[in-house]
């Protein structure tokens, strides 16, 4: 959602009249004629579960009448309050109590009760749920719960535009809307698209020319293919699961110490970049440990489920905290990795979806069996890792750990999984809390989705990874395809990234969600593949262009009729401006290092105590290390991060806001990391031999990826020629605008034009083109 | 009418206006400079159609949040019985095998622990006020002294999650945020939820950014931390090269790029980020100019006292919320650490004390005299409250307090609440005897004297319409004038 409210209505001072806001009365802009044949799963349940499923739904604590409009059974069956009276008679919208009460004014008598708060139904919305019950009121089994299978190719009008099948069902539902696809991108805008989605870094001005230069049919394939064998892809892939793990360099709460979680980092790099499939990936970090002689590496891949927060603080209770702990592991497996909201049958009966809280429980056995504690220890005697505990010497470092990034000597610690040697048992919890446990559950995956066959599958961690990966689960592969597809197209096929269930939106190209997910099992998990494939589609490749129409039609472009253009996320754009300046370190890997950060911020939060109490601020190449390295202490996370969205990763995330704010503003602005990166250029550029006009376009070149046009190297070449005579007759002071960052200044390069240039360079840093992935 | 269909309605619209707006809004943004308020009312009121759901009786809140919990025993809940039987064991009776933390829970003796403070009675409630509050004894008119909270944590971080966000974990949004999304903001050139932070000399606990965490909500309601500093807001000040009319330039040159871009590509984020670097420029001046306290007059320091002066205090703190609330700011939250008195009380609350006294009687008192009090909410409290036993050893002039969620004290003036004491704990201090009020009635009140419906006040996130106060909550309304 990329909004703010100030920007809603403007008033217009030539005009001087307030433009009014119009009905939003339906939600989702759906209005008009009805589908001809109208769908439970597409719209009929929707409208249900908004308003109906609270009362009438899997929630047995909740429910009122006695009545649920989830099951057909129980909708069809005759009304236990009303005699004589049914909730739904197939074919006679006229006899059924749901459509006589959702449009009725009597508010007695209507549904939804006004206490429930939960508003009327729409017109639309009534027409619909009439129109269903006459076609015979028919239910289905939720999209999401039901194993994908490969659909046939769509057929298209335009086929020449089609480069692959994704290009198929897009195009066909783009053609059902009355639109048509983009022209292909300019090849520098494409470029940079591209190599941003794939590596998060801009393009180098060889890659440009490369690429410019290129006139053979496949050499976009050529660049995709050498952007997908660069190292900086794993770091790309890594940012996402960074979100998804909650991984930081600290505990959280209170004292919020340092804690030795990044090998796992490192490893998670090195997985992508090695293309493990996914099913591997997810069963190393979900059960590594338990694999038949599990290895080191294997092990240290379920640090995945220990990278949440750990309490310090005194006087907690610890099996409150352990508790907490496995909830937290639950939940990030529910949600990013089923894209469920699981957490909602923590204290009762999921109220929407069909799970059971005895199907959480059941879930959450697979966790409860980790052999750590809820405290372990002392206030002030803080530990890199607490149990259990993978240490990692130099010898590991050499052989099997060779990605770990790490010049000490020492052992390393990671937190990571292991089970322990008897079982714990584990009870359904009253309300969710901690000490009120009831009755006992064994280990089992949540049955709505799949079965959990105790046949096939051990009840344990090992089982549930197994449960996870098998084709036949129906969310798995849908789920990790959506992520990818939200991660390049800047919104998933199902918007709700996080919520697959009744209540999340539904998708806005099921055929292809589908598609994409069998194919992708079909051909083993291969993610670097699907990456190749969705940068390779047409609708992909599209320019970005936005025509009135087209904004009108479709303005948040979910029919895909333009290429997706989005502001970079945090930690992209501050790897743009480092990258372009050439400031870039490009190690990968290792502890995570402490840029400059504004003044006092850890000081004023702190309890004072642990090694995170002050902010010790690095030196030298820690200073120009990608963004993703940027230490996270998570009470007070990096705030230049924090204002461009990044997760807080307080918890298992998936999906990042995208906002535009005027704080964004200021720290382009005004963040000696962007004012260094454009005083280090500026005065790189000056002592090059060339004419100032060269010098502006190879910078637009480095931070824009593109030459400027004529217009706006003319913009540029005035506001240098103006500030460089502002410099030069003292009305500005050069040498005090270069004084910015520690690295050293360049004393062969000319103070004024330096610093003219500086501010040239600066400005581009500020345009919205250049941290937008257009 | 709930509020996230307003916000999905007017998001399309934003983009459905600026889409057709192909032209001309840099120099709508340029020309807008010589007026204050870009943004008209008109649009805050279309945004906020249906809200607030009924008339409001506050517009502002300022939250003075005693980080690390003030010992209610020591300061308004007063208790002689403890004096009596001082030393004594705390019976089970009274104690009911309630949970304890870790610190206390192992102690084999409770014993009890009378305060060494005098208590006066003041006002027309007679209320009781600690010799260590003389100031706030002398408005107590304005205050109402709600006796009987109580909150379900007892440790600090997730108490003070649950007080600011309505749940002890879970990445919430904090109240100002929801208000924030609720009400908007009444000043187009300041963010409408501000915090500031101050330290006193006991011990401290730490705060957390997550308690000013926007959480689901968009990140436009985040919290943002003001100082009375040099640097008041982070990133404001330009490079020490450049002034004012030079960054008009720069930015002038940059909407005119920007601008080219849009006629390209008709993306209305381009034209948002425009309005963004505006807004921007103007924070910079309207920034400064609020926290700058040269400005005030005698009067006005010696009322918050010379403390108020230097940055970082919480007397400074009090000032800037005042000033910062006078100009539409909808949420100031302070927060003060120290008062964790696991030991050492009496001398650890004596200079938390001293801290905030003052200041805080002062923001009562500055607000009633510009005529704002009636529509600004003041609230004055910690996450819990402190045992009547000791913890450690107690000797004549020493003990310690451990945390207890089940009964502590805070106040609340201006805003539409009636002054008085409400709520009574029994003679030990440490059930609640008369009218509890749990974290969740709390926040359903302050929300109600803001004119929001807690239970309509939602956001839809993952499938979930979540509110602040989760799914309880009643109006308590006792403290309602």
């Amino acid at each position: 959602m990329r909004h703010l409210r100030t920007l809603v209505v403007i008033l217009t001072l030539s005009v001087g009249i307030v433009f009014l806001s119009q009905s939003c009365n339906n939600k989702d802009g759906k209005s008009g004629s009805l589908p001809k044949t109208i769908s439970y799963n597409f719209d009929v349940r929707p409208i249900l579960s908004d308003k109906c499923f609270a009362c009438h739904g899997p929630d047995a604590n909740k429910r009122k009448a006695e009545l649920r409009l989830d099951i057909a059974d129980s909708a069809y069956a005759p009304l236990k309050e009303t005699k004589g009276a049914f909730a739904l008679v197939p074919g006679k919208p006229e006899e059924s109590e749901v459509f006589k009460r959702i449009s009725s004014s009597d508010p007695t008598y209507q549904m939804p009760v006004p206490e429930s708060h939960l508003g009327l139904l729409t017109e639309y919305e009534i027409a619909v749920i009439k129109k269903w019950i006459r076609q015979g009121a028919k239910y289905e089994k939720h999209w999401a719960f039901i194993t994908p299978v490969k659909p046939a190719l769509p057929e298209v009008d335009n086929k020449k535009w089609v480069k692959n099948e994704i290009d198929n069902f897009i195009l066909q539902k783009m053609e059902s809307k009355g639109l048509s696809p983009n022209e292909e991108a300019d090849k520098e805008r494409l470029l940079k698209r591209v190599s941003e989605d794939i590596t998060g870094l801009p393009p180098s001005i060889q890659m440009m020319d490369d690429f410019l230069n290129d006139q053979s049919d496949n050499a976009y394939e050529k660049v995709v293919d050498r952007l997908l064998q660069n190292k900086a892809y794993g770091e790309k892939m890594a940012l996402h699961w960074l979100d998804v793990s909650r991984y930081a360099d600290s505990y959280g709460y209170q004292d919020d110490d340092v804690r030795t979680q990044w090998p796992w980092r490192d490893w998670l790099i090195h997985a992508f970049n090695e293309n493990m499939p996914y099913d591997k990936f997810i069963t190393w970090q979900l059960a590594g440990d338990m694999l038949p002689g599990a290895t080191k590496e294997q092990e240290l891949a379920t640090a995945f489920l220990r990278n949440h927060k750990y309490t310090e603080e005194g006087g907690v209770i610890p099996e409150e905290y352990r508790i907490e702990y496995i909830l937290d592991k639950t939940k990030t497996y529910g949600k990013g990795i089923m894209g469920i909201t699981i957490e909602c049958a923590q204290c009762h009966d999921h109220k929407y979806d069909p799970f059971k809280q005895k199907d959480y429980y059941s879930l959450f056995a697979f966790f409860n069996n980790s052999n750590e504690i809820g405290y372990e220890g002392a206030v002030g005697s803080s530990q890199g890792a607490k149990k259990p505990i993978l240490f990692i010497n130099d010898e590991d470092r050499k052989k099997l750990l060779s990605f770990i990034n790490f010049k000490d000597t020492g052992k390393l610690q990671v937190s990571v999984m292991g089970e322990r040697d008897t079982l714990r048992k584990t009870y359904i919890l009253n309300r969710g809390v901690y000490d009120q446990p009831t009755t006992e559950v064994r280990a089992a995956a949540i049955p709505a989705i799949m079965k959990f066959d105790t046949v096939q599958y051990p009840r344990n961690r090992l089982g549930l990874a197994a449960w996870t990966v098998n084709k036949q689960n129906p969310l798995t592969a849908r789920v990790f395809v959506n992520q990818l597809w939200q991660e390049l197209f800047g919104r998933g096929i199902v918007k709700t990234t996080g919520d697959f269930g009744m209540q999340g939106e539904l998708p806005s190209h099921p055929e292809l969600l589908d598609w994409l997910a069998v194919d992708f099992m079909e051909h083993g998990w291969d993610i670097k593949r699907l990456v190749k494939q969705f940068v390779m589609s047409a609708t992909y490749r599209q320019s970005t262009k936005a025509t009135e129409d087209k904004l009108k039609i479709d303005p948040e472009n979910v029919y895909l009729s333009r290429g997706p253009r989005f502001r970079l996320p945090a930690e992209f754009v501050r790897d743009l401006v480092l990258s372009s300046s050439g400031l870039l370190v490009r190690t990968i890997g290792g502890p995570s290092v402490k840029p400059y950060q504004p003044k006092g911020l850890w000081e004023a939060a702190t309890s004072g105590r642990g090694q995170l109490a002050t902010y010790k601020q690095d030196h030298g190449d820690s200073l120009y290390r990608r963004g993703m390295y940027t230490f996270i202490k998570l009470t007070v996370p990096p705030p230049s991060m924090i204002m461009f969205d990044a997760s807080n990763r307080d918890q298992c995330e998936v999906k990042r806001i995208k906002t535009n704010t005027p704080l964004q503003a200021l720290i382009m602005m005004n963040d000696p990391t962007v004012l260094e990166a454009s005083r280090v250029l500026a005065q790189k550029l000056i002592t090059e031999q060339s004419k100032p006009e060269d010098k502006i376009t190879k910078a637009y070149r480095l931070i824009v990826c593109r030459k400027p046009s004529d217009k706006e190297l003319k913009v540029l070449i005035d506001y240098y020629t103006e500030q460089l005579q502002l410099f030069k007759d003292k009305k500005l002071d050069a040498a005090l605008t270069l004084k910015v960052g520690e690295y050293k200044m360049d004393e062969k390069a000319d103070t004024n034009s330096s610093a003219a240039m500086m501010k040239v360079i600066e400005m581009m840093y500020n345009l919205e083109e250049t941290i937008t992935k257009g | 009418m709930q509020k996230e269909v307003l916000e999905h309605g007017l998001n399309l619209n934003r983009r459905r206006f600026l889409s057709r707006l192909s032209l001309g809004i840099g120099s709508v943004a340029l020309g807008s400079l010589l007026i204050p308020d870009l943004f008209s009312k008109g649009e805050e009121e279309i945004a906020m159609t249906g809200l607030p759901h009924f008339a409001p009786k506050a517009k502002r809140v300022i939250y003075l949040f005693q980080n690390g919990a003030p010992s209610q025993l020591d300061l308004f809940d007063y208790k002689p019985l403890l004096q009596k039987m001082q030393g004594e064991d705390l019976p089970a009776s009274i104690r009911m095998g309630q949970r304890l933390t870790g610190m206390t829970a192992d102690q084999k003796k409770f014993p009890l622990a009378g305060t060494i403070f005098q208590f006066g009675e003041y006002g027309q409630a007679r209320a009781h006020i600690s010799e260590l509050l003389p100031y706030t004894a002398g408005v107590v008119d304005d205050l109402c002294i709600i006796k009987s909270l109580y909150t379900e944590a007892i440790n600090h971080d997730p108490a003070l999650t649950f007080f600011q966000t309505g749940a002890q974990v879970g990445n919430r949004p904090s109240m100002g945020a929801w208000l924030s999304y609720g009400l908007g903001s009444e000043n187009k050139n300041l963010p409408a939820f501000c915090v500031l932070l101050s330290k006193g000399k006991g011990n401290g606990q730490g705060v957390y950014s997550k308690l000013w965490s926007n959480g689901f909500l968009p990140s436009i309601h985040q919290g943002v931390q003001f100082s009375s500093g040099e640097n008041p807001v982070l990133y404001l000040n330009n490079p020490e090269a450049i002034d004012k009319a030079d960054r008009r330039k720069m930015l002038d040159k940059l909407n005119e790029l920007n601008e080219s871009s849009y006629k390209e590509f008709g993306d209305p984020e381009i034209n948002t980020k425009i309005q963004q670097y505006e807004m921007a420029y103007r924070m910079q001046t309207a920034v400064p100019e609020i926290t700058d306290m040269s400005k005030e007059p005698e009067s006005i320091i010696k009322l918050y006292g010379p403390e108020c002066l230097v940055p970082g205090t919480y007397a400074a703190n009090c000032l800037l919320a005042r000033k910062l609330s006078e100009n539409g700011v909808r949420f100031v939250q302070l927060y003060h650490q120290g008062w964790d008195a696991h030991g050492d009380l009496p001398n650890q609350i004596k200079g938390q004390c001293k801290d905030v006294d003052q200041a805080s009687a002062a923001l009562i008192t500055d607000l009633k005299q510009r005529g704002l009090l009636d529509e600004t909410l003041v609230i004055w409290g910690g996450e819990f409250g402190r045992t009547n036993y000791c913890q450690g050893t107690l000797t004549k002039t020493d003990y310690g307090r451990d945390h207890h969620p089940r009964c502590f004290t805070v106040w609340m003036a201006g805003g539409g609440v009636k002054p008085g004491v409400y709520g009574e704990t029994d003679d030990f201090g440490y059930n609640i005897a008369k009218n509890p009020v749990h974290v969740h009635d709390f926040h359903a009140t302050i929300l109600s004297l803001l004119g929001l419906n807690h239970e309509q006040l939602v956001f839809k996130h993952l499938g979930r319409r979540y509110r602040l106060t989760d799914v309880s909550g009643n109006i308590v309304n006792g403290l309602v004038a």
